[in-house]
């Protein structure tokens, strides 16, 4: 079986900046859920950013294997073509373009990637509806313009939602239980549970351990100054919330 | 035919001397000599036909011209322009052009392309001479059956003067006077070409009226003048340009347009303007002076301006609404992107002189390279305009670090109970939305593409449907490159 993401002793490190991931290895198999935990500053989002190819970051040493491909050596759309998904911690608003639209644009660009035959909008429509309902979304989201004036749980939401539509065979959610109260958590989570897929690996990056009260990993890690102190199996998670970031800390 | 050999003789008569020098054994010539003079001005008009009346126009304008300098008041950097070096009349010259498709730069054939333009047309947009098989040719005729049916009359302004001499003698002048500025001035004097309509009363255009099937006509250039006339209960939407970027070797591209609306009735003037812009140096471009005005002379009248500027190295234009009837309308949507060394300096004047009138103004300003954009406006209340109204929205996008934006709005209210808006956002496209559009695959282009287009969404959303869609690449098209 190959992996669907490998990371080899992975350094990164903002342009020019001093270094935030010091060597970072995991392996992530299709059908597995993960889970990294870690306090601010441990290299959280800095190992998602070097994921998905955001620029202003370099790669000091280390390698990333994605589906056998190296990924480091794909830029960012075509990371997102090869079924990398990241839901953002914090997704950007884009005014005057329409929800429905932008999906459409970013499904049709993955399907020209795959040389498929792009959708128009009715087609489009069609496989939107039958997600929605998988999902439990109304469809007002679709005629507003991309999160303009959306809530956090909307926002999120939105971004599970597209996950549904563009089904990664990678998706890496980055802090999405933040900003969500109880409610909203469980809405998301409910979405997430059900792109649950043999084929498809998940990537949670978590400060804190409640959202995996609702999305249960196969494996959690914690990060701490930018390496893999720990991993486990949920049971850490657990441990975690009693013991503190500090204690795994220093047990590298 | 005999008009014009009339014409010419009295032309002949009235220019006497000058005649001798300035024309005669040109006449038969494509070309104008080169300079400017009064006899550039008398041949222009022998060449083309016309009565004296339009003539001695022309020379008052001329004369008027002479008195003034151009204008340094705008946002732009100009190198001094050789009015006397230039050529004011050149009639396209059969065989001349390029003679099939594969002698014309495959550069701009690929943009063509892009902007999905069928190949016929890109021949005839590349100059390429063309066979009356062309498609618009025969759109053309059709369509000018259809809409003499209903009394409308739609042809070149050099047929006007012809055959509908007493409607441009009434209306030419009335809305911008050849005075109103330098450049108006020169075109009023030396105009070559260009397109006239009149909407009979009540009678709704069955179809928007384009240049586009104009090509050929179009080509006629630099100086062209534009009378559009609604009469009572009228509506007509008029689309200028073409979509396409034409190369033109002209510097100097100074026209007129000139809208008047009657009572009731109503004009959507939407315009995409995509002329050379140079290359990114700087080096050639359009210098795109042009004074385009429409009059809402009667109650109710409205008068709309949309255009999508995404051409030329310098833009100077200030599409405006005299708002002289009582309740009528104004309104202006504007897109200008400015990229490489472009330099734009647009907007609007909206003129409230009735009462109850109301003017709207939404303008999309977009920066990227080393491009200037300038949004100028102006709104006048004039003390008889009680209970005027003016909503101003002034939005700027910046891409990159080595552009500009600037906004000039000028307010000028005289009566008490007006009631004027005036909104403006600059902002830029950030890394972040191009990260969030690029992880959703799409490539650096489309994002800002696609950025760009929501950010123009209000304008282009007033573009007749396909005319949308084509600006919606052309924008695409224009900012190529300006990211990365």
């Amino acid at each position: 079986m190959t992996a669907i993401l490998k990371i080899e002793n992975l350094h990164a490190r903002l342009t020019g900046g001093r270094e935030i991931v010091k060597g970072v290895s995991l392996v992530v198999n299709p059908g597995e859920v993960h889970a990294i935990m870690g306090p601010n500053g441990a290299g959280k989002s800095t190992l998602s950013s070097v994921l998905v190819g955001k620029a202003g970051y370099e790669v000091t040493a280390g390698s990333v294997t994605y589906l056998g491909r190296d990924l480091l050596a794909l830029g960012a759309a075509e990371r997102a073509r090869a079924g990398v998904f990241l839901a953002f911690q914090y997704p950007v608003e884009i005014p005057g373009v329409n929800n429905m639209y932008f999906l459409r644009a970013a499904l049709n660009a993955a399907r020209r990637g795959r040389g498929e035959p792009e959708l128009d909008a009715a087609q489009c429509l069609k496989a939107v509806k039958a997600k929605l309902k998988l999902l439990d979304i109304g469809d007002d989201l679709l005629k507003r313009s991309v999160n303009v004036g959306f809530s956090g749980g909307e926002k999120k939401r939105n971004e599970i939602f597209q996950m549904a539509m563009l089904e990664p065979k990678l998706a890496i959610l980055d802090e999405t239980d933040s900003g969500l109260d109880i409610d909203a958590l469980r809405a998301v989570s409910n979405g997430v549970n059900r792109l649950r897929d043999p084929n498809r690996a998940i990537v949670m990056i978590t400060h804190y351990q409640r959202l995996l009260d609702y999305i249960e990993p196969d494996f959690v890690h914690v990060l701490s100054e930018g390496r893999i102190v720990a991993s486990g199996d949920k049971t850490l998670a657990a441990e975690l919330e009693l013991s503190g970031y500090a204690a795994f800390g220093k047990a590298a | 035919m005999s008009l014009s050999v009339d014409t010419l003789d009295t032309v002949r008569a009235a220019t006497g001397d000058g005649y001798k020098y300035g024309f005669v054994t040109d006449i038969e010539a494509d070309e104008a000599p080169p300079g400017l003079n009064e006899d550039t001005v008398r041949f222009i008009s022998a060449k083309k036909g016309e009565p004296a009346w339009l003539l001695e126009w022309r020379l008052k304008a001329f004369r008027r011209w002479q008195t003034m300098t151009a204008p340094d008041w705008s946002n732009l950097s100009i190198a001094p322009i050789d009015y006397q070096g230039s050529t004011y009349y050149s009639a396209p010259k059969p065989g001349a052009g390029p003679k099939s498709l594969d002698e014309v730069d495959p550069e701009l054939l690929k943009t063509y392309e892009k902007l999905g333009i069928p190949l016929g047309e890109r021949a005839a947009l590349a100059g390429v001479a063309v066979d009356a098989v062309f498609d618009s040719v025969s759109v053309a005729t059709t369509f000018k059956d259809t809409l003499a049916e209903k009394g409308i009359i739609f042809c070149s302004f050099g047929e006007a003067v012809r055959e509908h001499p007493d409607l441009v003698k009434q209306y030419l002048g009335s809305v911008v006077p050849p005075g109103d500025n330098f450049f108006s001035a020169l075109n009023s004097a030396v105009f070559s070409d260009g397109s006239f309509a009149y909407i009979p009363p009540g009678v709704r255009c069955p179809m928007e009226l384009s240049t586009y099937f104009r090509i050929n006509a179009a080509k006629s250039g630099q100086f062209e003048r534009t009378l559009l006339i609604a009469d009572k209960g009228a509506y007509v939407s008029y689309l200028e340009g073409c979509t396409a970027p034409q190369r033109d070797e002209h510097q100097l591209h100074a026209a007129v347009v000139e809208l008047v609306a009657l009572e009731d009735a109503e004009i959507k003037y939407s315009t995409v303007q995509n002329w050379y812009p140079g290359d990114a140096e700087g080096r050639g471009g359009i210098y795109n002076f042009v004074t385009k005005r429409g009059a809402c002379r009667g109650d109710r009248a409205k008068i709309a301006w949309t255009q999508v500027e995404t051409g030329s190295a310098i833009t100077w234009k200030y599409p405006s609404c005299l708002l002289e009837g009582d309740g009528s309308v104004g309104e202006f949507y504007s897109v200008a992107i400015t990229n490489n060394r472009q330099q734009a300096d647009t907007g609007t004047k909206m003129i409230h002189l009735g009462r109850n009138t109301r003017s709207t103004v939404v303008s999309k300003g977009i920066s990227a390279g080393r491009g200037q954009n300038t949004y100028r406006g102006l709104i006048k209340v004039m003390p008889k305009a009680d209970g005027a109204r003016n909503y101003t929205q002034c939005d700027s996008l910046l891409i990159g670090k080595t552009c500009g934006a600037h906004t000039v709005p000028y307010i000028d209210v005289r009566t008490p109970s007006a009631r004027i808006e005036h909104e403006a956002t600059t902002s830029k496209i950030s890394d972040d939305q191009l990260l969030y559009c690029q992880q959703r695959g799409l490539t650096q282009e489309e994002a800002v593409s696609l950025i760009v287009n929501g950010f123009c969404k209000e304008v282009l959303k007033e573009l007749p449907m396909e005319f949308a869609v084509e600006a919606q690449k052309l924008l695409a098209v224009s900012l190529e490159g300006s990211v990365g």
